[in-house]
């Protein structure tokens, strides 16, 4: 059964006249729908994976636009490569025009440092499963929060160093196995060492090789909507990886102060498309792409997640796991399975 | 083999950075606005009032469109609860609302039961919901929700106070459902009678610890006018599709010889700041209450209720699945037995009929011998029959050529006597 009432533009706010016949105000529920967001806040986690002294600190801070980095929340620390792969996180209250949010960074000092560098994407997974698992539990809880907090992984942005041949084992390993659980962005870091006949070159060594080996990133393929989303996406799968300077120094262009590099032969632009392509990533992940980066974390990694949760331990109980609930009874939850394993 | 070492910096409060520059993360709120709208939006009220208080003429008047169903009749048995879906769009806005009506409710002479009907009604939808929310396999996101955000609650306007059949649903249903009493055919009330009216139902239901939806009045922008309608509840409304001209515009309204009611004049009824309150300002809230209040509630005596705890007696964390696995080895126990029972049955069963169909077969075979029998008599009767028709022939053909050769020699005899008799003649 489908009825259509007349639409009658109304401005947001405006108070609609009371002899106003055909409009009902359906579409103030729009305007409710941002004042709650508003009220609520977002929450945005990102993790930042690659070798140390690619430049991931200086990354984020250049994103944000503040010292959102570990580094600069522990400013006296000694730089030193730690033996193992730490993951580390640092959570922030940003505001913009009246929009809050609560930024945390990942950092994973470690990683890809060592001689024998094997598993060294496990403590990631793990981290990330984690965070899953706490989510989970939350939700199957009985007495339940209102707003659950989510410290789920919406995206890991991965720094490939700027070789100019072509991704290392690590790369192709790291990026396979985390590619199922997360959305995974590569970037090329430091960028302004590759001229750009050998960006263009390497970018397109790294789609090839992101492609023989069945590597989806996001944004992932299989996940667009319609095809106005597959359109977006595909201009912004052809550049995949961004090749990426970061910056939180000024210096002084054509009368402008502008975030960039310093160097004898010139300034690097960082905000600038033609210098480098900080500007495409940050509108990515930020402007356009953010609630649809959760949006894939919420509904597609995370169930996955669930169900492979939820089946395994139906498997470890009983011999015959079903995949539908019986009538009127739920499922089982992993609780013991995991239990046990802490403990 | 890589450990791990998770170090959280600044705890739940994290520390408040300072932006140097626009990032762009404002248009969070617009990327998830836009997501909604490609998604749709869907609104669910529950009409409850006596037969004949103008629900459905409200609900056309209220969406401004003409949804389907004629008036129901007075006779029903019990309280029914029939529910129609729209697909309604404006602008860019497309709605999903479902249309819920009591038939029958208040026609019967004992009405003891009519709320049951309701809550088992709104009791389902959560339970799909739960349903569908602790599945292994879940589609949550284009799950068509159908649970009940608002319950319009018509209170008959006979001036005096509630019925003790309204105050009896309303209690059943405040924990439930977001009730939003109105008072319907409001133009049958003089506007000092109305004042009254309105205190008494206010304070029946505050001394009937009835809780009923209030708008929510913690955000800044909606607080004051909020809290305002919050003072005029019940809202009495006038509904009506008819149009009347007044002045030089068409408006709704209802035509009295003594008068007209404008439906949308906030001085004759309430109805604007129903529809006010209702769409434009809180169909958000109502949803949101709904999920985070009615439907937690909901869930949470659902799971208690079958055995589930958060945490045992030594507190240390209950698991679902232990309790899940009793229950469900429970369930099997239960289960093999009533197959067993099942099996036995059957096996009886097959056995009776097995009886009843070699008694058939027996009795048949007697049939046929007897059949039989009687045929053969019947053969031998008759043979003898004809033997001893065969038998008179043969007698009575041997008595013909016996009179015949009789006969010959009588003709014989006869001519000699003749013959004689003429010779004694001529003598």
């Amino acid at each position: 059964m489908s009825e259509a009432t007349k639409p009658q533009p109304q401005a947001k706010g405006e108070k609609t006249p009371i002899s106003d016949t055909s409009y009902v105000g359906i579409d103030a529920i729009l305007e409710q729908m941002r004042r709650k967001a508003m009220k609520q806040g977002f929450e945005f986690n990102v993790m930042v994976v690659g070798q140390s002294g690619l430049g991931k600190s200086t990354l984020m801070n250049t994103l944000f636009k503040s010292k959102v980095s570990r580094k600069s929340v522990q400013p006296n620390v000694e730089e030193r490569i730690p033996k193992t792969v730490e993951i580390k996180s640092v959570s922030h209250d940003v505001e913009e025009k009246g929009v809050r949010m609560k930024l945390t960074v990942i950092d994973t000092p470690g990683f890809g440092d060592q001689i024998n560098n094997e598993n060294c994407w496990q403590p990631i997974m793990k981290f990330i499963n984690d965070q899953y698992e706490t989510y989970l539990q939350e939700e199957i809880n009985i007495n339940r929060k209102k707003r659950i907090p989510d410290t789920r992984v919406h995206c890991c942005i991965y720094f490939i160093p700027p070789t100019g041949h072509c991704l290392r084992p690590l790369d192709v390993e790291f990026m396979r196995h985390l590619s199922k659980v997360v959305n995974i962005v590569p970037v090329i870091a430091k960028a302004d060492t590759l001229t750009l006949e050998e960006r263009d070159s390497f970018k397109k060594t790294i789609r090839e090789e992101l492609r023989a080996n069945g590597i989806d990133v996001y944004p992932q393929k299989e996940f667009d909507e319609d095809a106005e989303d597959r359109m977006i996406n595909d201009k912004i799968r052809e550049m995949i990886p961004f090749a990426v300077v970061g910056s939180d120094q000024e210096y002084q262009v054509n009368g402008k102060r502008i975030l960039g590099r310093k160097t004898k032969w010139g300034t690097i632009e960082v905000e600038n498309i033609a210098h480098c392509e900080f500007a495409y990533l940050r509108d990515l992940l930020i402007r356009t792409h953010m609630q649809n980066i959760k949006d894939i974390t919420c509904s597609i990694h995370y169930e996955t997640y669930r169900v492979r949760r939820l089946n395994e331990s139906n498997i470890l109980f009983t011999s015959n796991p079903p995949d539908h609930p019986a009538p009127a009874t739920p499922q089982p939850n992993g609780v013991a399975a995991h239990r046990s394993s802490v403990e | 083999m890589a450990s791990t070492e998770i170090a959280r910096q600044a705890g739940e409060g994290a520390r408040g950075v300072p932006l140097s520059g626009h990032v762009g993360f404002d248009s969070m709120p617009d990327q998830l606005v836009n997501k909604s709208v490609n998604h749709g939006f869907c609104f669910n009220i529950l009409c409850v009032g006596e037969t004949g208080l103008g629900k459905s003429t409200l609900m056309d008047t209220l969406f401004n469109t003409k949804f389907e169903g004629e008036p129901t009749q007075h006779n029903q048995p019990g309280v029914t609860l029939k529910s129609n879906t729209y697909e309604l769009q404006e602008s860019n806005v497309r709605l999903k609302l479902t249309v819920v009506n009591t038939v029958g409710f208040g026609d019967q002479i004992n009405k003891e039961d009519s709320y049951k009907s309701i809550v088992e009604f709104i009791d389902a939808q959560f339970e799909a919901y739960l349903q569908e929310e602790l599945k292994i396999k879940r589609t949550l996101h284009s799950y068509h929700d159908t649970r009940i955000h608002a319950c319009l609650y018509f209170i008959a306007p006979t001036g005096h106070s509630l019925k003790s059949l309204d105050l009896v649903t309303m209690k059943k249903l405040d924990s439930k459902v977001n009730i939003i009493p109105i008072i319907a055919k409001s133009d049958a009330i003089s506007k000092s009678e109305l004042a009254k009216f309105k205190i008494k139902i206010t304070s029946e239901l505050v001394s009937n610890g009835v809780q009923i939806y209030q708008f929510p009045t913690d955000d800044e922008s909606v607080a004051e006018i909020n809290s305002t309608m919050n003072s005029h509840l019940p809202f009495a409304v006038v509904g009506s599709t008819e149009e009347v001209k007044i002045g030089n515009k068409m408006v709704k309204a209802r035509q009295y010889p003594w008068g007209t009611v404008q439906v949308e004049n906030e001085t004759h009824c309430d109805f604007v700041k129903l529809r006010e309150m209702l769409i434009r300002v809180n169909m958000e809230d109502l949803r949101e209450q709904t999920h985070t209040r009615h439907y937690e509630l909901y869930r949470r005596c659902k799971l208690e209720e079958m055995g589930f705890k958060d945490t045992d007696p030594d507190s240390k964390p209950f698991s679902l699945q232990e309790t899940y696995e009793a229950k469900r080895n429970e369930f099997m126990g239960e289960l093999q037995k009533k197959e067993e029972e099942m099996r036995q049955m059957f096996v009886q069963r097959v056995k009776e009929k097995e009886a009843e169909l070699k008694e058939a077969e027996k009795e048949l075979h007697e049939k046929f011998d007897r059949l039989k029998k009687l045929h053969q008599d019947e053969k031998k009767k008759l043979e003898e029959k004809k033997k001893s028709l065969d038998d008179e022939v043969n007698t009575f053909k041997q008595k013909k050529t016996a009179a015949e050769l009789l006969q010959n020699q009588a003709q014989q005899a006869g001519g000699s006597t003749t013959l004689k008799r003429d010779k004694e003649r001529k003598n």
